[in-house]
């Protein structure tokens, strides 16, 4: 099932990182992505209730559906928008980048537990901030410019 | 000095975890490997903890305990803004007096840090949750927004794509006004890779006092 749409490889800036996916299908400002790649590229799983991110799943939309799933590919845009994550996609639709809900996010620091991340050392090691749980954590950010 | 003191605090259960908010590995290495540090070095391209913690400017500093609690919620780490009116911006000289200002709050922050270190959780600079929450920095939706474009402008940038990174850029400046590291990593740099273009002085002037380094508030801390 093509519905005409030409099958693109697009890169996606998501929770998970930068990654590589193949099978998107591009539609203006829609990115259909196949279902069993949503894990690695945005960190989230399509699930019978919806999809799903740890204990939380967002329904489909009721008399909607077509909008958000097609044969095995979703609308990640469609999704995004329906929960009020911002999102940008390049001109040429080839890099998209799927960012986080303020509100969750200030939940979070409210919260008072540190967020996990995984970065790079200068020798391209990763570190994740949970590595080092156990220890006081003097966490200080600075730049070259 | 984040090595230095990573030596001094690390066997009192401290690790200084420094995150490079630069773009080109590259442009971190040289200040990285003329520290030898021994402490994770870690490099933020896209500026993902300055979206997580919604960090505004460098440097800026969290103190997290070995639960993985936020103790101290974001904040400047020990610096002042007397560069404002100390800095003479022909020459890069500061002034004594500024010059003394800047180390009264350095010091300051560093033996709140060693503190910390030697008291843990009974230090008096541990916030409890009520007054930590009260100063967490709520991000809202045009930050969120902000990062998301910025995120892309590095994406481009990175292949070579400077013109496409223009609007994403420029969008990102105008949904996140508030932040220095989102303006100074995509401003124009002079040959020494800082961004002191005149127009970056121009933005710190029209800044309120505290709207570039906000003060620490901390006990003891100078003003």
């Amino acid at each position: 099932m093509n519905d005409g749409y030409a099958e693109t490889t697009a890169t996606i800036a998501a929770e998970t990182g930068e990654q590589l996916i193949a099978g998107a299908r591009v539609a203006g400002d829609d990115l259909w992505l196949p279902a069993e790649t949503l894990p690695q590229a945005v960190g989230w799983t399509l699930k019978p209730e919806g999809l799903c991110r740890d204990e939380l799943c967002v329904p489909v939309p009721r008399g909607r559906e077509d909008a958000f799933r097609r044969g095995d590919h979703v609308n990640i845009t469609a999704f995004w928008r329906l929960t009020e994550r911002p999102w940008a996609r390049s001109e040429t639709g080839d890099l998209w980048v799927f960012g986080a809900n303020a509100r969750e996010r200030a939940d979070a620091l409210l919260s008072l537990d540190a967020p996990d991340f995984a970065l790079p050392d200068l020798d391209g090691k990763p570190h994740r901030l949970s590595d080092y749980r156990g220890r006081k954590i003097y966490l200080v950010t600075w730049a070259s410019w | 000095m984040w090595q230095a003191l990573h030596e001094k605090l690390g066997d009192q259960g401290l690790t200084v975890i420094t995150v490079a908010m630069d773009a080109d590995p590259e442009a971190a290495r040289p200040f990285i490997e003329d520290a030898e540090p021994a402490h994770p070095s870690l490099i933020d391209r896209d500026h993902v903890v300055a979206g997580l913690f919604n960090m505004v400017n460098v440097p800026q500093a969290v103190w997290i305990d070995e639960d993985g609690r936020v103790v101290r919620p974001v904040e400047t780490a020990g610096m002042g803004e007397n560069f404002r009116h100390g800095l003479d911006r022909e020459t890069g000289a500061m002034a004594p007096e500024a010059v003394a200002k800047n180390d009264a709050i350095r010091n300051t922050y560093l033996a709140a840090l060693q503190d910390w270190a030697e008291n843990g959780s009974s230090s008096r600079h541990v916030l409890d949750p009520a007054q930590a929450r009260a100063r967490v920095a709520l991000p809202d939706a045009n930050i969120e927004e902000a990062h998301v474009h910025f995120r892309l402008a590095q994406a481009l940038l990175r292949r070579g794509r400077a013109d496409e990174a223009a609007a994403p850029v420029e969008r990102a400046r105008e949904l996140h006004p508030g932040s220095w590291s989102i303006w100074r990593q995509t401003a124009a740099k002079n040959p020494r890779g800082l961004a002191t273009h005149p127009e970056f002085f121009a933005r710190v002037d029209a800044a309120p006092v505290g709207g570039f380094y906000a003060p620490v508030d901390m006990d003891g801390m100078p003003e």
